[in-house]
């Protein structure tokens, strides 16, 4: 497999992963909206909480991370960007 | 005091901008004391601010094409986080979100999670490849991928379609807002509303729109957070809202059980006489309800606001014009932290508003109270002349019931400060701020059509051979035309923010997402399934709507599937179509595959160059 290959297999593992959060935060927290509001965090209940804050706050998170570990993947099989902004 | 160039100096500018804003409020302040008219400070506030966008897109004039399409490809990182939130949230999220979760409660908070999960897919699917394509326009993109004019024509006619239903909606709320800080009439309104949006737009293209739209971004967020940290310390309900508002959520349920929650019938409420668009409390503050119906309510709505998202040209746009791909993707995150820090604040200011209107241990609590005492308060009195608020004595208690006090929810956010007992001044602030917010969204959607009107179908279509001066006088000529049809349907008031808003979601996602999705991750796609995905996607949908929406043909919802949701239509039957056709036609060429693999690796040159 060439250098390319390997670069978009784990660039596409990658994505999976982080979709997966997000689909947990954005789908799977509010199947359970109505079981899991009678549970309370900060003093909110909680799946009030997720959806004004907490699920906001995942998503804000999750692209940092995505961004950061997506320039180590590029900068490990040689893509990275030279030039610095 | 300003060494090197203007982009090196960016935060200096800006913090001094900053500040210079704040000493303006601090002095109009001081001319609220010394008594200047409230009608005075309003008008303050929104000439002042708008002169300075004009000011901004003045000095970004430009006759260079990749200036005027990208920004001249260097807007840094924050900055263009900052841009991409201003164009982001429009009048609508800043005077109507905290009014539709103050009515809608848990089930209208589904749009808080969509418009901020979509950037996810953004950042990981489409911004960072669409920058290392460099392309001017999303239909640029599409037309250089799959190869030929036709479907870059598709693609042109959703983004035209998609954003021309968003952009309207926008220059009305420009409108509303002048109108009512001018005290000039709606109709004329949006007209000034138009010109200002123009002014800084149309010298520079996307240069200029980047550079007003951080000045903007940074006087929404300003006015936004002012009065929820204010209004929170002043009922003493917490110095920190966000964390710390549990108590009066509580505190808000056990009222609405001690007030009771009623659904007014339609024909009582036509019988007091509530004005159109006015509602009562009928929906719980924090409850969520049971059962599988409200769970695909909320996650299909959800849905189709990410998915939209993730195919809105303007929004797609921004990310054209960092100087690397790995700033484009980091700017989607900042881009979603800049929203967040409005988004995450309007449940709290819903939460503060409602406890001020119903707690009666409070000196601004209404419910529960004589009618007569209610109406005899001043912003009563001042928000029920303009029909903005009512009050229906259903039962004919002389008391304020929960159900008989009604609304607008535009309501929540402007008049929010004055119930609370804030100073005009932060009215006034309140009015720049949800000007700034319509104004940016109005000039990137603007932008966005006329680009790719003036790109791809004039350049690339009528006349390639077009020099310079040419294309961007004939990109300007639309920018007018187009905002002026916009002010022209706005001004005959048409719909109502939000159905509008939702829609232009659901055009973009039936006809756009999987195309450009697609373009990318599958290099199987053809040219001819992309053209028969976007317009059975786009076909399908706008029939769904016509069939579902109560103005049409009204049909009952099919599986909960309204008209706020009929890209839950178009999307699918676009995937399928653009499959299908792509597995029966000839796979693309070597060069097709050979781009699709150049896109896929940050390091190298763009597909397309600086200038094309």
């Amino acid at each position: 497999m060439s250098n390319k290959e390997k670069h978009w297999q784990k660039t596409r593992g990658h994505m999976f992963v982080t979709l997966a959060l997000w689909a947990f935060f954005s789908m799977v927290v509010f199947l359970f909206g109505y079981e899991i509001n009678s549970m309370s965090f900060l003093g909110y209940p909680l799946a009030y909480y997720m959806t004004a804050q907490g699920s906001l706050l995942a998503f804000v998170l999750i692209i940092f991370w995505f961004a950061n570990r997506q320039e180590k993947i590029d900068e490990e099989f040689g893509f990275g960007e030279k030039e610095d902004d | 005091m300003f060494k090197g160039g203007f982009i090196q100096n960016l935060p200096k500018i800006y913090g001094l901008y900053t500040g210079g804003f704040l000493v303006f409020i601090i002095l109009m302040a001081i001319a609220e004391q010394a008594g200047a008219s409230a009608k005075a400070i309003g008008i303050m506030f929104v000439a002042f601010t708008v002169a300075i966008y004009a000011l901004i897109g003045y000095l970004s004039r430009t006759v260079q094409v990749d200036a005027y399409y990208l920004a001249g490809r260097q807007v840094p990182t924050v900055f263009n986080g900052m841009a991409t939130a201003a164009d982001w949230m429009s009048g609508a999220s800043f005077v109507a979100l905290a009014g539709g979760v103050y009515f809608g409660g848990y089930s209208y908070m589904a749009f808080l999670v969509g418009w901020t999960g979509g950037y996810v897919l953004v950042s990981t699917l489409l911004a960072p490849y669409l920058r290392k394509f460099g392309c001017y326009t999303v239909p640029d993109f599409i037309g250089t991928r799959y190869g030929g004019n036709g479907v870059r024509f598709c693609a042109v006619l959703v983004l035209v379609l998609a954003s021309f239903t968003y952009v309207t909606a926008q220059i009305n709320a420009t409108g509303t807002i002048a109108a009512r800080a001018l005290g000039i009439p709606f109709e004329a309104g949006v007209w000034v509303g138009l010109v200002s949006i123009l002014l800084c737009s149309m010298l520079g293209g996307m240069r200029a729109v980047t550079w007003t739209q951080v000045a903007q971004y940074i006087v929404l967020i300003i006015a936004y957070l002012i009065p929820v940290f204010w209004i929170s310390n002043k009922i003493g309900a917490g110095v920190f809202p966000h964390l710390m508002l549990g108590d009066e959520v509580a505190r808000i349920t056990e009222l609405e059980s001690q007030f009771g929650l009623t659904k007014n019938s339609a024909a009582d409420v036509k019988a007091a006489g509530v004005p159109g668009g006015l509602k009562s409390i009928a929906v719980a503050h924090a409850g969520v309800g049971a059962g599988g119906m409200a769970v695909w309510k909320y996650i299909s709505l959800a849905i189709c606001m990410m998915v939209g998202t993730a195919s809105l040209p303007h929004i797609l746009m921004r990310y054209f014009t960092t100087p690397s791909v790995k700033s484009a993707r980091k700017s989607v995150a900042w881009s979603l932290f800049f929203i967040f820090l409005l988004y995450s604040s309007a449940p709290m200011l819903a939460t503060l508003s409602k406890i001020s209107l119903m707690d009666p241990n409070l000196p601004t609590g209404i419910i529960g109270k004589s009618i007569s005492e209610v109406q005899s308060i001043e912003w009563v009195k001042q928000w029920s002349s303009q029909k903005q608020v009512f009050i229906a004595d259903f039962n004919g208690d002389g008391i304020l019931q929960l159900n008989e006090w009604f609304m607008r929810t535009g309501v929540v956010v402007l008049a929010t400060p004055e119930v609370a007992g804030l100073p005009y001044v932060i009215s006034g602030l309140v009015a720049a701020g949800g000007m700034a917010a319509a104004m940016s969204t109005a000039d990137g959607l603007i932008l966005a059509i006329a680009n790719a009107l003036s790109h791809d179908v004039y350049f690339n279509m009528i006349d390639p051979k077009a020099d310079v001066r040419k294309r961007l006088i004939v990109a300007r000529v639309l920018l007018v035309v187009i905002g002026a049809a916009g002010a022209y349907i706005a001004s005959m008031r048409i719909t109502s923010i939000l159905g509008a808003v939702a829609w232009a979601f659901d055009f973009a996602m039936s006809g756009l997402f999987f195309p450009l999705v697609l373009g990318v991750w599958w290099k199987r796609a053809t040219k001819e399934g992309a053209i028969a995905g976007m317009l059975t996607g786009l076909a399908a949908g706008t029939a769904y709507l016509i069939y579902v929406y109560p103005k049409f043909m009204g049909n009952p919802a099919w599986l909960g599937i309204d008209h706020l949701r009929f890209g839950l239509i178009g999307a699918p039957v676009c995937l399928v179509v653009m499959v299908v056709v792509s597995l029966m036609t000839k796979a693309p060429d070597a060069a097709t595959q050979r781009m699709v693999d150049e896109v896929r690796v940050p390091s190298g040159r763009s597909i397309l160059g600086r200038q094309h």
